[in-house]
């Protein structure tokens, strides 16, 4: 069983659609009780960085964010919660990941960053199996995150940034798979494959 | 590099598609889910639907079949038509919208901008505008083209920007319809005018037309109905043909 964090910075409805075409079984919740029986977690997010991080204190979240064991899939702000602040409000986020995030500039590009873009460079992780740097995925953000030891993926605009993210259970993925076709379908099946792995073969993810 | 995006625009009427919609093999051309699922698996990078029905039950019918859309697809698609208010738009993004045009009711209330942008953010707010030529310069006409405001498109352009709008839809009504190409003197003049990424709609009646769009019209997207709809341009031809005229875009296996 997959959980999808619900709280107010969410687009849950699209999250919990693309798991509905892929058959696998999910709940959307902010009790800590369903979080700790899911077999793996997925933390979406959209808006704004300070009324997210808000919300997660004010629902008990941000602290048991930061010590789960369990595979986790940060999507978009979710992602970039991940890492230590954020210009985005001057807010301190989870601090999973180091760095902090910056806005792109609008003297060079349109902010936001928003449609279909590819990688710059891709790494060797499950979550990234059979994906490669020309396959297109889709971003809306107008802050990025820093590339750091963690980052498993890199896109450029502005500047170059980090695409997905890893480390341990937490992943995170700056565009939105579930709203990239097929190559988000690919990264999602990933996932259920990476924490199936990490959850052992009795709990199978997808049916 | 950013994609430029290709964007088929289904008109919709008390939850079915019209305008007579010539495809082989679907087994209901008037099911927008069905039309939406196929141009999804062609390479369509948005969609975009316009519902046009004009009672007081548009809206339950409208949410009720952006919920069925949002199940079934997996690319970002934006609803239009009539929106007035921020309740409205909350619904429409509650059942899965990724964003919601707003035209006639912005000319209105421009505020309605900034009010939605402020509890949804700018990515999902786009604002339509529908010009037509005076002399040298393009007014703002809304009630689907029958109104002129008088209002100048750039400054309008710049003010939805100003108000919050992430894009805009812009569509010429003297090409709209006529298949002569996009105006790309209008395009440019509003690309030049403001920072936010800008849809191209009216005119498209071959692949030239829409590479021209972009390479002299600065268009982020080409937005175009009957020419997808009637098979005239296959979404794949099209993308091959820009991105052999050096465009970035999106090529679907």
């Amino acid at each position: 069983m997959i959980a999808i964090i619900n709280y107010k910075a969410g687009n849950l409805a699209s999250v919990s659609n693309a798991l509905e075409r892929l058959g696998a079984p999910h709940v959307i919740t902010s009790e800590l009780d369903a979080l700790e029986s899911a077999d793996a977690i997925i933390f979406p997010g959209v808006g704004h960085a300070q009324a997210a991080m808000q919300s997660l204190h004010e629902n008990n979240l941000a602290g048991w964010l930061r010590q789960t064991k369990k595979p986790l899939l940060g999507i978009c702000l979710g992602m970039q919660l991940f890492f230590e602040s954020s210009d985005e409000g001057d807010t301190e986020c989870l601090g999973i990941i180091p760095g902090r995030l910056r806005l792109f500039d609008n003297a060079n590009v349109k902010v936001p960053h928003m449609g279909w873009n590819h990688f710059s460079s891709v790494g060797n992780h499950p979550l990234l199996a059979g994906i490669d740097e020309k396959d297109y995925f889709y971003y809306v953000h107008g802050y990025y995150a820093p590339v750091t030891e963690y980052t498993i993926a890199t896109c450029h605009y502005d500047a170059g940034f980090s695409s997905v993210v890893a480390r341990d259970n937490f992943t995170g993925v700056q565009f939105h798979p579930e709203k990239s076709g097929a190559n988000g379908v690919k990264l999602l099946q990933n996932f259920l494959e990476f924490a199936g792995a990490q959850t052992g073969p009795k709990n199978k993810l997808i049916i | 590099m950013l994609a430029k995006r290709i964007i088929p625009c289904l008109d919709i009427k008390n939850g079915r598609t019209v305008k007579g919609v010539n495809f082989l093999g679907l087994r209901d051309a008037g099911d927008p889910v069905e039309l939406a699922t196929r141009y999804s698996m062609e390479g369509a990078d948005e969609l975009v639907f316009l519902d046009i029905t004009a009672t007081n039950e548009k809206r339950k019918t409208l949410v009720q079949l952006v919920r069925e859309i949002a199940r079934n697809i997996s690319i970002p698609f934006t609803v239009g038509g009539g929106i007035q208010s921020v309740d409205e738009i909350e619904d429409l993004l509650h059942a899965g919208a990724d964003k919601v045009s707003l035209n006639s009711s912005i000319v209105r209330d421009p505020e309605l901008i900034s009010r939605s942008a402020a509890r949804f953010g700018s990515q999902c707010i786009v604002a339509a505008i529908d010009a037509r030529s005076h002399g040298d310069n393009w007014n703002v006409y809304i009630k689907a083209g029958t109104v002129d405001t008088g209002k100048n498109v750039l400054e309008w352009c710049r003010d939805v920007a100003r108000y919050g709008a992430g894009e805009i839809l812009l569509t010429s009504m003297d090409r709209d319809g006529t298949k002569s190409g996009f105006d790309n003197h209008l395009l440019s003049k509003v690309a030049e005018s403001v920072s936010i990424p800008l849809i191209a709609s009216g005119g498209a009646g071959t692949i030239e037309h829409c590479i021209d769009a972009v390479t002299s019209g600065h268009a982020d997207a080409i937005l175009a109905a009957s020419i997808f709809h009637f098979r005239e341009i296959e979404i794949g031809d099209l993308k091959q043909a820009m991105a052999r005229a050096g465009i970035p875009v999106r090529l679907v296996a």
